[in-house]
């Protein structure tokens, strides 16, 4: 498949009241498809660049994310001009993974890279991405890998809640040979020195570049964080991924990658404190940021330890001022990795929010509890089949699921066992929840003179234990 | 515009009502299609509308305009739209020095600031003009949104303040219309954003309010919208009336239905 997208100057903006730059404007926003000549252009430009492609939606540029999993999820992959904000897991394990993937992609697609960290050098992240798979070799070990994978759980037909056999399950996608989108990497190799010596890329180490002490006006934005923007921006304007430069043939896309932002080594407190003096610098950073990419053919990745951020208010405003969040918890640690239903997988991943762009909706899928988990070659992103309901949800009281899941695997063939077991017992835990209520109202007599008993505890009538007490009326 | 929330609100382009402030919110969901239905809405009502775009680029609105039956870029150029995209505004400002105050100055400022350069901005582009062109019906001031302002770092009485001076010049010396979109935080407690959206909701004269639906994400429902009507000046005991419908979403417009009465459950 031919990846083609249209990528040029808007027609000239005027009118505007603000006086704008009177450079072209290049945004990614453009609708798909050839456009009218209206310029000394003769035929529409049709201009094609690697590892991108456009969406089925509205015709937005979208590059890979380098998990083809997450890819799906966002709706086909990150659209050129916005912001990919990873919430950390508490570790930074599986982020920091997230973001290598991501410069790994940029890497095998021919983009150009910018890394930035406050804590380790950009030539050290650089010599520790994953391999990326080739295609033939390792098909075969991939449908060995498959073929495990198939747990005896899986077959079992499920009795009681069978709706949840009915919802359809997220598809594994194999490698695909001679893709251009997404590609696979294999997380305990390193990827070749050729490829990076081959590669173009630009490095912001903090230590290194803040040790200038420079003239600035005092601002509300922290002196890393200054740095930065003007680092990004010199890098766009020279390179000319906003449209700056007509004599580059070959446009390409710009990947940025800034690690653990917000982290006290940037020299911001909102990890340390509630209300700190540099309180709104990262938003500020966030904003400058996103008017900066939204102006240039990039996309950028954020990995932020959100966990760390006490005032919860704030998170919610990095929120709004991102495109994409993803938030990413692990179970190390938590006694969420001695629970039987999790124990396939190494965490769960959350889909906060996905942008909408130039459209009134976006794809959400409607898939909510996901968990990832990571193979030596594969990063893969299912949904978490509790089939038998979570006990977070309050739908069924706690302790049910479990049971019946026990119950279940017990009783093999017999419904009717199954059956009886779930009124039985729902009678008994909603009987015991209304004996409050039920013991205020007064009882009466009735015609014959027996006593109405109210429904309570009292499972054992006559002697003998009721099938549904409570639930059926009056007992006999 | 969607004609479908027209009819909900019981106005067409043609008659409707002027000097009032309508407020927008929304609550874990995304209520930017409001802004859409009236940025369209008062475009095709001929007013002079001035938009300050914070959070999306131009070329966003322009390509739901266009869905929506309205080309933002020929309203721009006629001068019937000013456009101020905060995105752009915000790089212009922060790597150059500027000479002249510039709407998005307190990006620039260490401390809290105010928004006077933004509202001096607005007055101007709203300021009707003489030469007696094209008469446009009355102005329009549309603010998409405000929270970002306030996790720019500004407090909450300078956005009141700013919304105030506004709504002055707008509403009352021009006989005017204010639309803003405020987002709620729900439980987080935000105490800026909380005191935003109560000094906004006495103030304005119909809120609508969309509101994610309790029982979380569902495909064929996507949330449910309040509409309120107010009457902030009079002190008459006339009831606020208030009417809730459930909503969804499509490629080019918004179904609206009674609650519990969605098509997909019918």
């Amino acid at each position: 498949m031919a990846a083609v997208a249209t990528c040029g100057g808007d027609a000239g903006s005027a009118g505007s009241a603000v006086a704008t730059a009177s450079k072209s404007n290049v945004t990614s926003f453009q609708r798909r498809g050839p456009r009218v000549s209206g310029t000394n252009d003769s035929g529409p430009r049709l201009v094609s660049i690697t590892g991108t492609r456009p969406s089925v939606r509205n015709g937005q540029l979208l590059v890979s994310t380098g998990l083809p999993a997450l890819d799906q999820l966002l709706g086909g992959g990150l659209a050129v001009g916005t912001v990919l904000l990873i919430e950390e897991d508490k570790y930074n394990i599986y982020s920091s993974l997230l973001f290598k993937y991501f410069l790994a992609e940029g890497i095998v697609n021919g983009h150009t890279l910018l890394v930035a960290s406050a804590n380790e050098d950009p030539a050290n992240i650089l010599q520790e991405l994953p391999a990326p798979l080739l295609d033939d070799n390792c098909k075969k070990e991939f449908d060995e890998d498959v073929y495990n994978h198939k747990t005896p759980e899986s077959n079992i037909k499920m009795k009681i809640a069978w709706r949840y056999q009915l919802l359809p399950k997220m598809e594994q996608i194999g490698p695909v040979s001679s893709s251009r989108f997404g590609h696979y990497y294999d997380a305990s190799k390193r990827i070749p020195q050729e490829l990076i010596e081959a590669s173009k890329w630009h490095g912001f180490f903090l230590p290194e570049k803040i040790s200038s002490t420079l003239k600035v006006e005092p601002c509300s934005l922290t002196h890393g964080y200054i740095k930065l923007l003007q680092f990004i921006q010199n890098i766009i304007c020279e390179e000319g991924f906003d449209g700056s430069n007509p004599q580059k043939k070959q446009k390409n896309i710009l990947r940025i990658g800034i690690q653990n932002l917000g982290s006290p080594l940037w020299g911001d407190d909102i990890c340390c404190t509630e209300n700190g003096d540099s309180s709104h610098s990262l938003t500020k950073f966030l904003y400058v940021l996103r008017g900066l990419l939204r102006t240039s053919l990039s996309a950028c990745i954020i990995t932020m330890p959100t966990h760390l951020i006490q005032n919860k208010a704030f998170i919610a405003h990095v929120t709004n001022l991102s495109d994409v969040v993803v938030g990413l918890e692990s179970f190390i640690g938590s006694e969420r990795e001695t629970n039987p239903l999790y124990k396939d997988y190494h965490g769960l991943i959350h889909i906060r929010q996905i942008p909408r762009l130039n459209n009134l909706f976006c794809d959400e899928s409607d898939v909510k509890d996901l968990g990832f988990k990571l193979k030596r070659k594969l990063f893969t992103i299912e949904w978490v089949q509790d089939n038998y309901l979570r006990q977070e949800r309050n739908i069924y009281p706690p302790g049910f699921s479990y049971l019946l899941k026990q119950k279940d695997s017990a009783w093999g063939e017999g419904s009717l066992q199954h059956s009886t077991f779930l009124m039985s017992f729902l009678a008994k835990a909603t009987a015991f929840a209304s004996r409050l209520v039920r013991h205020s109202e007064p009882l009466k007599q009735t015609g014959s003179g027996r006593i109405r008993q109210a429904a309570g505890p009292r499972l054992w009538h006559d002697g003998r234990r009721q099938e549904a007490p409570g639930l059926l009326g009056i007992p006999p | 515009m969607f004609l479908e929330l027209n009819n909900l609100l019981n106005t067409t382009p043609e008659r409707a009502e002027q000097g009032k402030l309508t407020l927008l919110c929304d609550a874990k969901t995304d209520g930017s299609f409001l802004v859409h239905h009236f940025l369209s809405f008062y475009l095709k009502a001929n007013c002079k509308v001035c938009f300050v775009a914070l959070i999306q680029s131009f070329s966003h609105y322009n390509i739901v305009g266009q869905k929506l039956g309205v080309n933002l870029t020929m309203a721009r150029e006629r001068g019937q739209l000013v456009f101020l995209e905060g995105l752009k505004s915000a790089v212009d400002v922060f790597f150059q020095a500027q000479e002249k105050p510039h709407p998005l100055q307190f990006l620039r400022e260490a401390n809290a600031g105010n928004l006077k350069p933004l509202f001096e901005f607005v007055r101007e582009a709203l300021k009707p003009v003489d030469s007696g062109e094209a008469g446009w019906t009355y102005p329009v001031l549309l603010v998409d949104d405000l929270s970002v302002l306030l996790s720019l770092g500004l407090g909450a009485v300078a956005v009141l303040d700013f919304i105030h001076y506004c709504r002055a010049t707008v509403c009352w010396e021009l006989k005017g219309n204010v639309v803003v979109l405020v987002h709620d935080s729900g439980d987080v407690e935000d105490e800026e954003n909380d005191i935003l959206l109560n000094g906004l909701s006495h103030q304005s004269h119909l809120i609508l309010r969309a509101e994610g639906l309790a029982t979380g994400f569902c495909r064929d429902v996507h949330g449910q919208l309040r509409i309120l009507w107010r009457r902030p000046l009079q002190s008459t005991s006339q009831r606020d009336q208030s009417l809730t419908y459930q909503y969804k979403i499509q490629d080019r417009s918004v179904s609206f239905f009674a609650k519990g009465m969605s098509p997909a459950v019918l």
